[in-house]
């Protein structure tokens, strides 16, 4: 073994294959450890260990670098920085913030550059928690201060894993985040506790509970909450064939969802769309707080021209920001735009290493790898007493469109509510392309008190009906397909206008228009109420007249209107629509006597 | 290391592949220089290094190497190609060696092939509208500056009068800039290369155009270069030049089967029908290089052919391109073979950054409704075509069949338009709103009621006459 002045491990680099290297010298290299690869000093991560040989998959583009240089072992797992400056924040996979990498090497990502993840020099107010007094014992994850990040965010300064004492001193006032704020003693050992913290990325953190999840998390848009909703630290998988709207339901989400801290993790995806988030978030209100978008979420981007490592890095370096915003009791939602590459990243690793394949290739460990991170999800009850929850949502793209491949089926043993992205409807634009014949959500029974208490019994009623007329306009349609609509009944011709009305005038909901983009559950409710009255009073009605005459009618054109229509002026707009129809079907029946 | 040291140490050779012994520092993807025993020489890749050999990919055919006689040389570089404005009018090979005996030309400066990751954070969003004067394309999926946008087709189709068309009329509504096209022809045959030149010609593009041509029986693992090279120019182009740069790769399919060759002589674990593993990062270092910088005006915008073998759009190829790239324009045998060109077939098809690009200011405010609404009800004509195949006409609501005319319409006015129609976007939009005109207002559920106030041909139609 080789040490140098600095008392760290050298190796000789043996091999390079792609972002794989091998070198030898490194027994006392421990496995994880992240290292520094050659004069360029490439970081990577150690993923083997044999005699003194360690393998290492490498962050950057490893083009350049020769057998014979050394290999500098840091002695640390892969971790990330935490503190407060994460928050609008974007970063690579292995968190290097690229707004200051652009400052730095320019608009192409230069190699081996190392630049801290937080803002070292910036000085935060730091407010001390009051009711820790001196001698106070304190241990992992309880709450020392806090600092006002954005408007909306506070930041909770915790004790760091693996620290527990008798609290010496702590104190308030503008520091940075690596000036010490408070002192431990633990026996005659003194901690210096900094507002920055690092946590490795591959290991789950502590929490005291996982909590039954309760609560749904808001989402705005209609087919979600209305009929497949996810609740605060749920999961969900989102598969789908391109250009079926995976990207727009996750930025969807990431805009208009309840959650109070968003992770965006681009991971293997296109650039422009990072860009989009850029671009379009900073100028988007938060509809709960007024607030822009921006102040609630960090974007992790690691595009699919970016290092292949380094987009299997992204998915742990999101997850772990999440946990630490958890502690501190607030719900994250967590989007993982795409799995499927995260696991092509595991897959082209794993072959580099020349590891028997398991199914198409991937790694046999593919499923364990999936089911742990979204298990890094749930709604806990945190070190500290607090609550807080990560939801994941987690898109894949299958080859094909077909979800029996290994991605897909490793994804929905785990998450409990299913959005199937259906080609056909994309193709007749019709968004978002949720199929409500094969999705599901797991998550009925658990929210059902929520809505009972929240927004009433006849919410989970006319979903319910409305679901019922959906499949039997499904059937139906198989039967005109084989005889025709002329030879249905018309009371059967009255379920598929309904139907279509549902679809159209319910379920499709335009991202891109101001209005439609978000509609609050009340909305939703008052939207499916009207078209159920509609189907009861044509129920009713065909009996006496026919059912072309009631497709007829003019009042149906305000239900397809109904989209159009804001927020505020809509209860108006409801009632006003309901009498209208009322009065319409009652001049029908007039007329025909 | 000494890189004047010519190595005599080939211990094997196979297919592509070459194992040069007893080097023990070269640098992986490395370029090296490969004479052979006739002082020809040909240019090879590191593509695994180790203390002891190292495994060069040679560009170019292995046939006339022999394990006694040849030298290799390790240039210490990595695939450095010289770039300059002088291009400009030139046609290459599929390695950057002029083709055309003409001059020679002075470059500028030299710039690695495989291009350096765009920060994301350094990108502008795309969204300068380029109307290709095509109805399909600018109508419904709408090209915008720094879009990589495919033409998914399929042998036998006219993907090739089409780019053409699509690169006779491009332009956006902005004047005075300065715009360029390289033009990479990724193992297409003579004949095809020959059209797209006198194309060029023709028109008088050919000044402003580059031409990279790997000719269908080149050395087809040169075809890993060919578009990397074509993208190294364009970048030098837009981003030293200032140029709006609008580069064609013609065809990532030919490209992606150099890659599955090159994989199986690698003896790789083959991926979906035996493509490598990592094709969709491959692909993607390519697609991803289109793009605007922030702070210049310059773009890179991709026209990509893919042919989908057996015209099968889940072929690994046209799949993981529909996952890289913002959209597609998606070419259908069924609307060719009656007689309609382009066949653009919109159901298909899809711009990702169209939004980006349409609008009041950009296009036209109706732009969005009225394009969601001839989609939606090309889907509902084709649902009637299918179902009055099984029932007949007979059996057809009034509804139905007038979806079932709109769709013919629709095909025929929309859709089809001559080789050299140039439709201007208000056209687009206009033909648009007369066949739509055909439905009764209350049908139109996608469009605001604003725009149909506006916009809407009142016309009698069937369900009124059955009303009455």
């Amino acid at each position: 073994m080789k040490i140098n002045h600095r008392g760290v491990i050298l190796g000789i680099i043996e091999k390079v294959s792609g972002p794989i290297v091998i070198a030898n010298k490194m027994l006392g290299a421990k496995m994880y450890d992240v290292v520094k690869v050659g004069d360029s000093s490439l970081i990577g991560e150690i993923i083997q260990l044999n005699e003194d040989k360690a393998i290492i998959q490498v962050y950057e583009d490893t083009a350049g670098i020769r057998p014979g240089e050394k290999v500098e072992t840091t002695e640390h797992p892969l971790s990330v920085n935490l503190g407060p400056g994460l928050i609008a924040n974007i970063y690579d996979g292995i968190q290097r913030p690229l707004e200051k990498i652009e400052k730095e090497s320019g608009v192409y990502i230069s190699k081996g550059i190392s630049i801290n993840s937080l803002d070292l020099k910036k000085k935060w107010d730091f407010i001390a928690n009051k009711d820790l007094k001196r001698n106070a014992e304190v241990k992992e994850g309880d709450v020392l201060g806090y600092v006002q990040e954005t408007d909306i965010i506070k930041h909770y300064i915790m004790v760091p894993p693996g620290v527990k004492g008798k609290l010496d001193e702590l104190k308030s006032g503008k520091m940075t985040i690596t000036q010490t704020v408070a002192t431990v003693k633990d026996g005659s050992k003194k901690i210096e506790i900094p507002m920055m913290q690092m946590r490795a990325v591959r290991k789950a953190g502590k929490y005291k509970n996982k909590l039954m999840v309760d609560e749904p998390l808001i989402t705005g848009q209609r087919v979600i909450d209305t009929f497949f909703p996810i609740a605060k630290g749920g999961t969900a998988a989102v598969p789908g064939a391109f250009g079926t709207g995976k990207t727009v339901i996750q930025h969807q989400l990431a805009k208009w969802s309840d959650a109070q801290i968003i992770i965006y993790i681009g991971c293997g995806e296109r650039g422009n769309e990072m860009t989009e988030v850029l671009t379009e978030f900073p100028e988007l209100k938060d509809p709960k707080t007024g607030k822009p978008l921006m102040e609630r979420t960090i974007l992790i981007a690691n595009t699919s021209n970016m290092p292949v490592a380094a987009r299997e890095a992204s998915i742990y370096t999101g997850i772990t920001i999440a946990e630490y915003f958890r502690d501190m009791g607030y719900d994250i939602a967590v989007m993982a735009d795409s799995t499927s590459r995260w696991a092509e990243a595991m897959r082209e690793v794993s072959a580099r290493l020349e590891e028997m394949p398991g199914e198409e290739g991937y790694p046999a460990y593919l499923p364990k790898r999936l089911a742990e991170f979204y298990e890094r999800g749930g709604k806990v009850e945190t070190l500290n007493g607090k609550q807080g929850s990560i939801t994941i949502i987690g898109a894949v793209s299958p080859p094909g469109g077909d979800i029996s491949e290994p991605v897909s089926q490793g994804t929905l043993r785990i998450t409990k509510t299913f959005w199937a992205l259906d080609a056909a409807l994309a193709s007749s634009r019709h968004f978002p392309s949720i199929n409500w014949l094969s999705s599901y959500s797991l998550y009925d029974g658990n929210l059902k008190n929520w809505y009972l208490k929240n927004i009433g019994k006849e919410f989970i009623e006319n979903r319910d009906q409305a679901m019922k007329i959906l499949q039997r306009e499904a059937e139906l349609k198989n039967i005109v397909q084989l005889v025709g609509a002329d030879a249905l009944p018309d009371s059967e011709r009255i379920i598929l206008e309904v139907g279509r009305m549902i679809r159209e005038n319910f379920l499709f909901q335009s991202a891109y228009d101001n209005i439609d983009t978000f509609s609050s559950l009340k909305k939703q409710y008052m939207m499916l109420d009207l078209i159920l009255h509609f189907n009861m009073l044509a129920e009713k009605a065909v009996k006496e007249v026919s059912a072309e005459k009631i497709m007829q009618l003019d009042a149906k054109k305000e239900i397809s209107r109904m989209r159009e229509t804001s927020e505020k002026d809509f209860t108006a707009f409801a009632e006003n629509t309901k009498k209208r129809i009322e009065k319409a079907f009652s001049d029908l029946l007039k007329a025909n006597q | 290391m000494n890189f004047n040291i010519e190595y005599n140490t080939l211990k094997s050779i196979a297919g592509p592949l070459i194992v040069v012994d007893k080097i023990s520092n070269a640098a992986y993807n490395e370029i090296v220089r490969i004479r052979l025993q006739n002082n020809e020489t040909i240019l090879g890749q590191v593509i695994e290094t180790t203390n002891k050999f190292a495994i060069v990919q040679v560009f170019g055919q292995t046939t006339g190497i022999d394990i006694s006689n040849t030298s290799v040389t390790f240039t210490g570089e990595t695939f450095n190609m010289p770039v300059s404005e002088d291009m400009l009018g030139r046609v290459f090979n599929g390695q950057a060696q002029p083709i055309d005996y003409k001059a020679g030309i002075t470059y500028e400066t030299k710039q690695d092939i495989n291009g350096l990751a765009l920060n994301p954070v350094s990108r502008a969003m795309p969204n300068d509208f380029i109307q290709t004067g095509i109805s399909t394309i600018d109508g419904l999926m709408t090209l915008v500056r720094g879009q990589k946008l495919p033409i998914f087709s399929s042998s036998g189709l006219q993907h090739n009068q089409l780019t053409a068309q699509i690169i006779r009329q491009a332009k956006t509504r902005k004047s005075n800039e300065n715009f360029a096209i390289v033009f990479a022809g990724i193992g297409i045959t003579h004949d095809d290369a020959i059209y797209f030149i006198n194309e060029f010609k023709e028109t008088g593009a050919i000044n402003r155009t580059v031409s990279f041509i790997n000719f269908a029986d080149d050395p087809s693992i040169e075809r890993i270069l060919t578009p990397r090279i074509a993208l190294t120019t364009a970048e030098f182009l837009a981003f030293e030049k200032n140029m709006h740069v609008l580069v064609i790769l013609n065809d990532m399919t030919n490209y992606a089967e150099s890659l599955r060759e090159l994989s199986s002589a690698k003896n790789e674990v083959p991926g979906r029908r035996g493509y490598p593993g990592y094709t969709y990062t491959d692909l993607a270092s390519l697609f991803e290089r289109a793009g605007i910088i922030r702070g210049k005006n310059a773009s890179i915008t991709q026209l990509d052919v893919v042919t989908m073998p057996g015209d099968d759009i889940t072929h690994p190829i046209p799949d993981l391109t529909g996952y890289i790239t913002e959209g597609q324009i998606f070419l259908s045998r069924d609307l060719a073979n009656k007689g309609i060109y382009p066949p653009v077939n919109p159901l298909g098809s899809l711009s990702r950054l169209m939004n980006q690009g349409i609008g009041s200011g950009k296009t036209r405010e109706d732009h969005r409704g009225i394009a969601d609404q001839l989609y939606s009800a090309y889907a509902k004509a084709q649902e009637a075509k299918n179902l009055s195949s099984i029932v007949g006409m007979d059996a057809l609501s009034d509804m139905d069949r007038l979806y079932l005319k709109f769709g013919e319409n629709f095909e025929n006015r929309f859709i089809g338009q001559r080789h050299d129609e140039n439709r201007d976007i208000e056209q687009t939009l206009d033909i648009g709103w007369d066949l739509i005109s055909e439905f009764p207002e209350q049908e139109l559920s996608r469009i605001k009621s604003e725009f149909i106030q506006k916009y809407y041909k009142q016309k009698k139609h069937a369900t009124d006459a059955a009303e009455a």
